[in-house]
């Protein structure tokens, strides 16, 4: 049986009196690249707060490496790297220094540190921008050097909430094949929230998010052939266009 | 996660204010400039008009330069605490809290962290007030220049842990200077730092109460005394007794399950 990286079970939570999220489960299996699709407003930064501790559930569950969140709370953040929507480097420092910043939080040695930040600058192709103050750097590098940020402590899981907004097209393309290769690299589970429906493959898993809840998931070709549509665009389009007659008709 | 992960926390956490205290030179003066303005304007317009007369730690009458310089140590401290809970507010805003926040430590210790590594800086601006002060004839004895570093740390954590309360409660940016204007001004003009509380008790029994129930007078009458090479007992309880509590109410307040920030109808909603 494969393992799940992360397990999101029922979870529930409100903004005052609006319902966010509604009984929302998923799984990410490690090694898999999951994505979780779904327009602006539908729940996906609101769960990404809470896998990531920021925010408590009402109710519910998560477990990342079969580490309770609110039981075992330090093992399961420490097994977690984090790709937040917007860009959370210290723009004064340079890039080495935002690094060994987040090796330090970590808790690595130096000697650990050094080494596995000029590993992960050689694979995401920062080796020669390390006393670039990131204030400098693109759109692009930035995401980059936050991908290798959140990649220093070698989590098992890796959540990255739509990290290509503000991208052109060439970069986005290349980021997403790279953060694919770099999971298939580690064994890493990917969550990857998206609006953006040209970012998912048809080997991956998704889960389709609209007002909260989950209203479709599996492997991506599965509900390609069942839905009778070739290419991702459409499939969403049909899925939360059938969701809506039925929210709308049920109402 | 072991001790020595944790200290490994507290440098990176230390290295980076001081860091960032490097790139924003403009903070450093305008934090420094702030209290020497009071020492060479308003404490020598007031010196002729002002006489302090014995009280304890001094051992003489003193100048009234010198009664405010503890008072202006206080102020560097409360203006940096401030200031680093302000740069909480913003750090939660721009997104960077949540890398620090998501660490693999308990939320008190990263908080306890980002606190003391505002003390270190503050307490190097304290130093250079100092030595400049030291040439405006302002000269405590030598080994209080050593034995204010305790109060210093007490009294900067306490400031500081009341800053970070304020920033969990405090929704956005721009509300946060309105909560500077109603609580660094009064805590600092309602204290100890700029008259003696004697002074108070002769023009208003009012104004001494709310200064003798402000934690602020026991930070400045603690770095006073340890300036001085004397423990003020009372002082030493009051700010460590305030620390306790605000740290703990800030705790509360950057709990996810019980603070104020997951009651807010803010946060990041975007997705």
């Amino acid at each position: 049986m494969t393992e799940n990286s992360l397990q999101v079970s029922s979870i529930e939570f409100s903004y005052g009196r609006t319902r966010a999220l509604n009984g929302v489960s998923l799984n990410v299996e490690a090694g898999r690249f999951v994505a979780l699709v779904g327009a602006n407003g539908a729940g996906k930064t609101t769960l990404f707060s809470i896998v990531t501790g920021l925010y408590a559930a009402h109710a519910g569950d998560v477990s990342i490496m079969g580490h309770n969140l609110r039981a075992e709370t330090l093992k399961a953040l420490g097994k977690m790297g984090v790709v937040f929507q917007r860009t959370t480097l210290d723009m004064d420092l340079t890039i080495l220094q935002n690094l060994r910043y987040a090796a330090e939080l970590h808790g690595l040695s130096r000697k650990d540190a050094r080494e596995r930040i000029s590993e992960g600058m050689k694979l995401n192709s920062l080796s020669d921008l390390g006393k670039r103050k990131v204030a400098g750097l693109s759109g692009g590098q930035r995401r980059r050097v936050e991908l290798c940020r959140a990649l220093l402590h070698k989590p098992a899981l890796l959540l990255l909430d739509e990290p290509t907004v503000g991208l052109d097209m060439s970069s986005r393309a290349g980021f997403v094949e790279h953060v694919r290769s770099l999971c298939k690299q580690y064994n890493t589970g990917v969550l990857w929230a998206t609006h953006l429906m040209d970012e998912v493959n048809h080997d991956d898993d998704i889960y389709v998010m609209a007002r909260g809840e989950i209203i479709a998931q599996g492997r991506v070709s599965d509900l390609l052939a069942a839905h009778s549509v070739d290419n991702v665009t459409d499939l969403y389009n049909l899925i939360t266009e059938d969701n809506k007659n039925v929210v709308e008709s049920g109402a | 996660m072991s001790w020595l992960a944790a200290l490994r926390c507290l440098r990176g956490v230390i290295t980076r204010e001081g860091l960032r205290f490097i790139n924003q030179r403009g903070r450093f003066f305008s934090a420094l400039v702030r209290p020497l303005v009071w020492l060479f304007i308003f404490a020598a317009g007031f010196r002729s008009v002002l006489g302090v007369s014995i009280i304890p730690p001094y051992e003489t009458y003193v100048l009234y330069s010198e009664y405010i310089t503890p008072g202006l140590l206080g102020m560097i401290m409360l203006f940096n605490g401030m200031q680093s809970s302000l740069s909480m507010v913003y750090d939660r805003e721009m997104g960077s809290m949540r890398v620090l926040l998501t660490s693999p430590l308990p939320r008190w210790f990263l908080l306890f962290s980002k606190l003391l590594a505002g003390v270190v800086v503050a307490v190097i601006q304290v130093y250079v007030f100092l030595l400049v002060a030291w040439f405006w004839d302002i000269r405590p004895p030598v080994m209080g220049y050593i034995l204010v570093v305790p109060a210093l740390v007490l009294g900067g954590l306490m400031l500081g842990s009341l800053g970070l309360l304020l920033s969990s409660l405090v929704k956005q940016l721009e509300n946060f200077a309105g909560v500077m204007n109603f609580v660094i001004f009064p805590m600092f003009f309602a204290s100890s730092a700029l008259y003696p509380l004697w002074r108070m008790l002769e023009s208003s029994v009012v104004l001494w109460w709310i200064c003798t129930l402000n934690p602020f007078t026991y930070v400045v009458e603690l770095v006073r005394f340890a300036l001085y090479g004397r423990i003020h007992w009372l002082a030493l309880v009051v700010v460590v007794v305030c620390g306790v509590l605000f740290l703990g109410a800030a705790v509360i307040g950057y709990d996810p399950l019980r603070g104020f920030l997951a009651r807010k109808d803010g946060g990041p909603r975007a997705g």
